[in-house]
């Protein structure tokens, strides 16, 4: 076995920037005044906020030990449940610098900005290519943005109709988002169980679709990491009774280009290009959650949608039963770009990544079920999720797993989730890690469990390893300090 | 977490398959959630009740746990009308961790069917339930 990449090193403290610096200090210096002084109007004279005086050094120097605290997907494996925190190629951030995209300002006439129109419309193509739904927008500004887009797709779809439906059903692996955003609509959520197999059962849905529900919001794979593998069956139900088959995409990393989203029945699924298409996920950054539709929903995407006619492309407002604008100007153009340059690096080779994603996952299911529970024996897609079950009798939970592995030098998984697994373990490697990476990755995982049944004291104190030991969620939760 | 057997279930209270007990208090009903429910939601940070005066049917949702690691739903163990609701909880909701059955009670109900109450689970019963 190799060694263990966590460690400890010299690491820098850092105080609150309230309390740093020295009145005086400022970190830039204003341009020369080149016009004539105009007095503010009263309302807007008084106390500025409270902010610390600080030199530029002095900047720069927190946000950089603040990050050596930090693990990044630049850092280590990051394996992440249902989020594909997957390794986001440079050439990306390389292509969304380049001076012609960075510096188009959203105004400038469609003549002037023919390359980033092209680039747009492009993007919709590759991702109806890729997704088999033929219209796409790439407005939405993350997942959750691209399910409210979706919801308020099937609102104005029932409306053309002069229908009104009041319920959509949700299964109990859904992310939570789904119903949160069903809600936002005015949407009644419907829970539907799934079955001892980890998946939806065609009967359950069956039972529960009436004239009144407006259809189905349906992660696949779901958040088991399982392929819903009576999709079609299912998207058949929904249709007969007048309903639409949503589905949300934040699991493609299993399937792209291999399963046909439009022959499975289904009628607008969101993106994540935060996740699929390696752009920058996390730490508040802006995300990018396009919305692809069959060709009768394409009408209802959101405006302004980009056109290519006689050799150029433009922008068009004219969609009179468009659900309107979702986001200033054009989504997230930089996300958008740098997609756009992951899917051509990868060309035809972006499906291999896909089928890369699930050998990696049920190598480690296979690797570990030995010494983790795994509820559902069969094959996954590209996550697997574990339980505590194993080392219960050690009192050893889920949470001091995931603390532990910290100190073997992973990103612990995502833990607790989904809701229908108890004390679950939720791991997905991406097809980003190498073989070596993941071989370390299960004999940390084995090493840990090991210390379950020998040394529990050593999860319950875990992680030691880290400048931040195990911090206090509940205080975190009960009685946050906001301040910097 | 704990072992059942290191667990609290006072048998004057009746329970439900969703860990919440009931106790009845003259002609009214006090509801909580029960020490096994609270081992399980682990730290809670919020709880969130409903209105004094407000309406439930049995088994409908009448407010929501939110712990450390997830946010559930509590249910009504029977129908009736809300007659108390335990407001120390907003700023203290580790009463439900702390002392379910006691200071960490959440509603206080009149019941529109005292039938629905003798219906609940003895002690026995959920206990059995739990062992599964």
């Amino acid at each position: 076995m190799k060694a263990m990449t966590g460690t400890r090193g010299l690491v820098l403290n850092e105080p609150f920037l309230w309390e740093q610096g020295a009145r005086g200090r400022t970190c830039f210096s204003m341009p020369r005044r080149d016009v004539d002084p105009c007095p503010l109007k009263d309302e807007l004279v008084g106390q500025g906020p409270d902010f610390p005086d600080l030199s530029e050094v002095d900047l720069v120097r927190h946000y950089t030990r603040l990050s050596t605290w930090n693990f990044g997907v630049d850092t280590g494996m990051y394996p992440l449940g249902s989020c594909t925190m997957k390794y986001n190629p440079k050439i990306n951030e390389k292509m969304a610098s380049l001076p012609g995209f960075a510096g188009a300002h959203p105004l400038l006439p469609a003549e002037l900005c023919q390359g980033v129109l092209k680039l747009m419309y492009d993007l919709e193509k590759y991702l109806a290519e890729i997704t088999g739904l033929p219209a796409v927008t790439l407005q939405p500004a993350a997942g959750a943005h691209g399910e409210l887009t979706g919801m308020l797709i099937f609102h104005a779809f029932f409306k053309a109709r002069n229908q009104q439906r009041s319920k959509i059903l949700i299964p109990d692996t859904a992310h939570g988002t789904n119903p949160a955003s069903a809600a936002l609509c005015g949407f009644k959520s419907i829970p539907v169980a799934s079955n001892d197999q980890g998946v939806l059962a065609p009967e359950e849905v069956a039972e529960l679709m009436d004239e009144e529900t407006a259809g189905i919001m349906i992660t696949n794979p779901n958040t088991l990491g399982l392929f819903e593998d009576n999709i079609k069956k299912i998207a058949g139900i929904v249709h007969a009774k007048g309903g639409l088959v949503y589905a949300d995409g934040a699991n493609m990393n299993a399937i792209m280009g291999i399963v046909d989203m439009s022959k499975s029945g289904v009628d607008i699924l969101h993106l994540n290009l935060h996740k699929t298409f390696a752009t920058p996920h996390g730490g508040g950054g802006p995300g990018s959650g396009p919305v692809c539709v069959t060709k009768n929903l394409e009408k209802f995407l959101p405006v302004p949608r980009v056109i290519h006619q006689n050799g150029d492309y433009t922008l068009t407002y004219d969609c009179p039963e468009s659900i309107g604008k979702l986001h200033a100007f054009y989504g997230n153009f930089g996300v958008q770009i740098k997609a756009y340059s992951y899917i051509l690096s990868m060309g035809a080779e972006l499906k291999k990544a896909s089928q890369l994603a699930v050998l990696n996952a049920n190598y480690i299911k296979e690797e570990l079920k030995s010494v983790f529970h795994l509820p559902y024996d069969r094959a996954c897609m590209h996550e697997c999720v574990f339980t505590d079950k194993f080392q219960k009798p050690y009192k050893v939970t889920t949470l001091d797993i995931a603390k532990r592995l910290m100190d073997y030098g992973f990103h612990p998984p995502t833990i607790y989730f989904p809701l229908v697994v108890h004390g679950a373990l939720m791991i997905e490697p991406t097809e980003t890690e190498s073989k070596t990476s993941i071989d370390l990755f299960i004999a940390a995982l084995k090493a840990i469990a090991k210390e379950a049944r020998e040394s529990p004291e050593l999860l319950h104190e875990a992680p030691r390893n880290p400048k931040m030991r195990r911090l206090d969620e509940t205080i975190a939760a009960r009685k946050p300090c906001l301040a910097g | 977490m704990k072992e059942i057997s290191e667990l609290n279930f006072p048998d004057d209270l009746r329970y439900t398959e969703d860990h919440e007990w009931a106790k009845q208090e003259g002609k009214q009903i006090r509801i909580g959630i029960s020490d096994y429910a609270q081992d399980q939601l682990g730290d809670i940070v919020f709880v969130e009740l409903p209105q004094v005066g407000d309406t439930f049917a049995k088994g409908a949702e009448f407010g929501t746990i939110e712990s450390v690691k997830a946010v559930s739903e509590v249910y009504m163990p029977l129908g009736g009308q809300i007659v108390a609701i335990n407001e120390a909880l907003e700023d203290a909701p580790e009463l439900v961790n702390n002392e379910p059955y006691a200071k960490g009670w959440m509603i206080v109900v009149n019941p529109s069917d005292i039938n629905e109450f003798d219906a609940l689970l003895a002690r026995d019963a959920y206990l059995e339930m739990l062992k599964g």
